[in-house]
Order: C-alpha cells, then structure tokens, then sequence
C-alpha cells in the first residue's frame, strides 16, 4: 500500500512537470507579448522584458519558473503591478473551491439516490423520468442551464437572488446550475451500475437468506454497483471545477474563473502557468485519492505489489475466477 | 401411496414467464414431495424446469409467475405466503445453495459477515456471537484456519471453499429443507466428492431435507433415496433411486441412464446421446412432451398426456407403454411385461 501511494505520487509529480513544461512553452507560442499596447514603445518593452528576466534564453526562464515554483511561489502577475499570482488564488479559489464542493455533494447524493430508485424500478414509470431528467442534465449546457435558472428563480419568480455569493440563499441557484450536468452523469452510470448488480448471483444468495429488499440494497448492491461511480469521481471533479468557470461569470460569482478568463486574454504570462499549474496539482490529487479510494472500497483490487501498479477497472461482473 | 405428512408437498405446481417471445411455461403441473430428513434428486437437461420447481418452494420467482398450485411446508401453504412472511422461512427454514460458488458471494464483504448476516436476521443473536459462530461454521464445513478466513472476503477462497462457505450459510440456522442447485457442477471432480460428503455429514447431523438438483446421474446414485426425473416442465418418472436406475419406466429415463459414459478400460464407444431437442415451452405439445425424441412412440403418445401411474414399489411413470393394452411387441426390451407389472388403461 505504502510503496503503492509512493509510486502514484512520484507519477503525479512527473504529470505536473510536464503540464507545466507544455503551458509554459504554450503560453508564449501566442501571438504578442504582455507588454505590447498602444502605450508603449520599444524601449519600454525591452525594458519590461529584462525586468521580468523574459530576455534571457527560454530554457534559463524555464528553470527559474521550476525553481521558485519548487518553493512554492508563482510569480508576479505581469499585468496588475503589485499583484502576486499566489494572492489571487489564495482571495479567490475558496469561492471555486466552495462552489464545485457544494455541487459535487449535491450531485452524489442525488445522483445516486436517483440512480438506485431507477434501478429497482427498472422499466416502470418512475424509471423513465429518472432517466429524463438525467438525459435533459447530461444535453443542456451549463450556461443555458445557469441562465434558465435564473429567468424562472430570479427574474419570473422572484423567490431566490440572481447572483452573488454572500447569504445561503445565493448559492442555491449557481450550485444547482453546475451540480446538474454531473448528477445526471452519476445518476445514469449508477442505474446501468445497479441494474448490473441486481442480477448478479450474490443478489439471488442474499434473497434466499432472507433478507429485506432494503437489507439487500443498502448492504450488497450498493457498495458493489458504487464502484464504478467511484471510478469517475476524479475526471467529474475535475469537470466540475472547470465548470465554474462559466457559472461564475453568470452568477457573478468571485471566483477563480473570472481571472483565468481574463489572464489568457492579457496574456498574462505567469498567471496562466500559475492558475493551470494550481488546478493541474487539484487534479492530479483528486484523482489519487480515488484511486487508493478505490483500494478500500474494493477488496479485489489489492494495491500492496507494484506490479503493473495500474488500477484494474473492476466491474462487479468480472468477479476473478482465478482461484 | 399414502405418506404421513410429508414436510415439503407440492400439489399441480404451475409456473409461466411472460417474456417478450410470449409465455415460457416453465413448469406444467408438477407435483412432488420430500419427507424430513431425506434426500430427494432431481434430475432432466437443462431448462426443464428443475430450478424453477426449487426456486417457487422458496419464492424466488416472481410472484406473478405462478400459474396455480400449493406448496405445502410444514402444513402450510407457502404460496399463500406475503414477501414478509416468505422472508422469515428463506434462510431459516428453507434454504438454497446454488451452482457457481465464483459468483454466488457477495465480493465486498467478507465470509464471515456473510454468514453472520443471516443469524443476525433470524436467531436474533448479536453481531460479536454471530460472527463467533460464524467461525464454528466454517470449521465445521471443514474450513482450515476459520479464524482467519473469517475475515477474508471471497476473492482470496478457492471455489470448493467458497461452496462451503456457501453450505456453512445455507445451514447456520439448521434449516428443514436444504436446495441444493447443482451444488457440484462447477467443481473439480475431486472437490466434487468432498463438497457431497460433507452435505450427508450435514444432512445427518442436523436432520435436513434436501432437494439436489443435479445433472450428474452418478451424484444421485450417491446421495439421494429418491429421485425424480424432469422432462419439459413435468415429471416423467420418479421412484426409489434404486429402482429407477434399475428398472426406468420412462423411455426418457433409459436415455439418460444410457448416455452415461462408462469407464471401461478400451471402450472406443462414441458417446451415446438423446436425439433431437426438448420440446418449445412456450407452445408445449399436446400429447407426451417426449413424443418427438422418444423411439417408441406410438399414435397415442402425440394425441394425448399419458397418466402418471403407480408402477409399484412408489415407483411412479408417465409413459403410455406402462398400459396394459399396448402390445408387447411395441415394448423396449427393458419394459417387456415379463419383469414389470403393467397399469390397466381406464
């Protein structure tokens, strides 16, 4: 296990570096520079340039953005004099970070209580709209979503804020607009999941003991029918967080998003590598933690050897017949 | 034959599926019994209706699936049973071990919980003494080191452990009727031996009542005292083993006793099969459902259902070639009525 996680981490910290590497060399590939305005002549430019070390040789740059990122710092927006790109992260991921989170428990819950309900109603009327629901969520973007929300809540309605992000009552519509997409994922991954589970042989042993259909669903099918939804926790956590990005613009909420937006329009060097190189090492963690999730949840996946080290994609159908 | 109180009676037993093809009738009028504490086989090819039989006596069929019929248990009638009530006999007084111990177990939880689980519902005894007597069980299904499987879950167990990890759930409540669905068929034949030595150990020592359900003629000539041999949703023949195996009154029996291969040291032989396919269930014939297989057939056969008779000695068969009137000369060698005694037609 522990020699496992080692290897994972040292795979993660590669991934990183070489994210970083590609924006980096991405980031100057645009056409123009940050200093470039109608303001400023060439001599101001040049000396902007060597102020911010931009004249030395690329790979001279490149190792002192590795170095200072090493120790944790991400440089100086090169727009926004005084502005660090640690700054900016630290006042406005929590808004991000507390809107993804909220939409992320918000959609496992329901997603998943959706998804069991289909499941054990398979082919009956409650099935087809969990399914609906589920195939409307899945087809509507976000800022449709976002701005339906607010046309019917807001504006129509008048029952919640159109925007913000300061009493609970704000955060209800941002949250639902950006849960929707991934509880309609989750919802019909973990129905197929289920519907799976239902008719496999374990089911058929727990009935003959004599169980309770809710004795059969809470402790043999759901824990087996989950792991898949375990499995893309990372990628959705991942698309959530990048979700916001919009949403946040709709709700006028201040997050992250609206200076990643603004910082590639700038060209604001450091703060794109800076932000990609934040959300990449969110990422890259995110998605380590499922996979040693995925260990404890699963006993057939055993995470001890570094043989091959890949997690297995396990359905519950391929229990192993290698015994 | 008159019988006192058989624990388990089923009585004109009548199940159909409804499926998108139409209506599988999957068993036609079967009527059965086991007495307590016996061993009762049931053989026939697959899809005719074996499990089907054994899956209604403990309600794992839909409930919309039964046609008609009453199961008695212990005098009561099983059928006429709520899921609530079915839920307090399954597991405790009935219990069921199926065919393929890989994935008959739950692979997220360990053994020992497994098992607990049904003591927990029906002994009503806490979680710390259910798993203690989980780990009696598994020493009693001969499981080596139980303390330790106790918490293992079933991926790290061999299949001839898993089915006695599946024996040892079915029988921690000392149930009354064990069903047992090809308890061996997806077992190596050395593991085989071991897994039905053990159920007789366990038959004997608890007084349980089994239904093995098998394909292996060889199993029932084993274990069981009585068997009875399925055909397209009914029962064809059934008797003492002894005498079914020795004296088959049914064409269809015979078949399936001569398709075992024997061991004889040089045999070349080809192995000797049934010709053709069972009958469609879901328009099943009018007449003998084995009319189209069966080489003996005669004009009758097609026509009509040929009464279930006593042929003597409980031995009962439902073949027309038992009746008095047919001509000996349409008779197998087997059936001549110069050693059995033959039924007079009504």
């Amino acid at each position: 296990m522990k020699k496992y996680v080692l290897k994972r981490i040292a795979i993660a910290v590669v991934t990183i570096l070489v994210l970083v590497t590609i924006i980096f060399l991405l980031v100057r590939l645009l056409p123009g520079d940050p200093f470039t305005s109608e303001k400023t002549n060439e001599a101001i430019k040049a000396k902007m340039m060597a102020y911010y070390g931009m004249d030395k040789p690329l790979i001279e740059q490149w190792f002192t953005y590795i170095k200072n990122l090493l120790h944790g710092d991400l440089g100086v927006s090169l727009k926004y004099p005084g502005r660090t790109v640690n700054d900016t992260i630290a006042q406005t991921f929590p808004y991000s970070a507390s809107l993804g989170i909220r939409s992320i428990v918000l959609a496992l819950a329901v997603g998943l209580v959706l998804g069991t309900f289909a499941a054990q109603n398979a082919g009956k009327v409650m099935d087809y709209v969990c399914v609906l629901i589920a195939i409307v969520g899945v087809s509507m973007p976000d800022f449709i979503i976002g701005t339906l929300l607010q046309l019917i809540f807001a504006v129509k309605l008048r029952v919640l804020p159109a925007g913000q992000w300061t009493s609970w009552d704000c955060k209800i519509l941002p949250v639902v607009a950006l849960s929707l997409y991934t509880l309609s994922l989750i919802t019909r991954l973990m129905r197929s999941s289920m519907m799976e589970v239902i008719n496999q042989d374990y089911i058929m042993t727990a009935r003959a003991k004599g169980l309770s259909k809710f004795e059969i669903i809470w402790r043999h099918e759901i824990r087996n029918a989950i792991l898949p939804i375990v499995t893309t926790m990372g990628p959705l956590t991942a698309a959530v967080l990048t979700g916001t990005f919009v949403l946040e613009k709709i709700y006028a909420v201040p997050g992250m998003g609206k200076f990643y937006v603004q910082s590639i329009n700038d060209l604001d060097y450091t703060m794109v590598l800076g932000m990609t190189t934040f959300y990449g090492i969110f990422l890259v963690t995110a998605n380590l933690i499922v996979d040693i999730l995925y260990g404890v949840i699963d006993p057939r996946i055993k995470l001890a050897d570094g043989g091959g080290g890949k997690k297995r994609k396990a359905k519950p159908a391929a229990a192993g017949k290698e015994a | 034959m008159e019988q006192k109180n058989p624990m388990l009676e089923i009585k004109n037993l009548k199940v159909a599926f409804r499926t998108y093809g139409g209506k599988v009738h999957a068993v036609r009028d079967v009527s059965m019994y086991v007495n307590e504490g016996e061993c009762v086989a049931v053989v026939g090819e697959s899809g005719c209706g074996k499990s089907v039989t054994a899956k209604s006596v403990i309600g794992l069929n839909p409930k919309s699936s039964i046609e008609g019929g009453e199961i008695f248990f212990q005098g009561e009638d099983l059928l006429k049973y709520s899921e609530k009530q079915m839920q307090t006999i399954r597991g405790d007084k009935i219990s069921m071990i199926f065919q393929d111990p890989m994935t008959s177990l739950n692979p997220t939880m360990t053994v020992g919980k497994q098992i607990a689980e049904s003591l927990i519902k029906h002994q009503n005894v806490s979680k710390e003494n259910a798993m203690k007597e989980a780990v009696e069980f598994l020493r009693l299904v001969g499981i080596a080191n139980p303390e330790k499987r106790v918490k293992e879950y079933p991926d790290s167990l061999s299949g001839g452990m898993r089915q006695r990890v599946m024996i040892a759930m079915a029988m921690c409540c000392h149930p009354a009727l064990l069903i047992a669905d090809e308890p061996t068929t997806a077992l190596d034949v050395t593991v085989q031996a071991q897994i039905l030595e053990l159920m007789q150990d366990l038959q004997k020592r608890f007084n349980t009542a089994i239904i093995l359900i098998t394909h292996d003629l060889g199993v029932v000539a084993n274990m069981a005292e009585r068997v009875l041999v399925f055909y397209a949703g009914r029962i064809v023949e059934n008797g003492p083993t002894r005498s079914v195996f020795y004296q088959p009154r049914h064409p269809y029996t015979w078949g399936l006793l001569k398709s075992m291969p024997k061991l004889s040291a040089d045999s070349k032989e080809e192995l000797i099969s049934i010709e053709g396919a069972p009958p469609d269930l879901f328009a099943p014939p009018k007449g003998c459902a084995f009319a189209a297989r069966c080489e003996y057939a005669m004009e009758i056969c097609r026509e009509h259902q040929p009464p279930f008779v006593d042929v003597g000695d409980n031995h009962c068969a439902a073949c027309w070639l038992n009746m008095k009137d047919v001509p000996d000369e349409n008779r197998p060698d087997w059936m001549k009525s110069d050693h059995v005694s033959l039924e007079e037609v009504k």
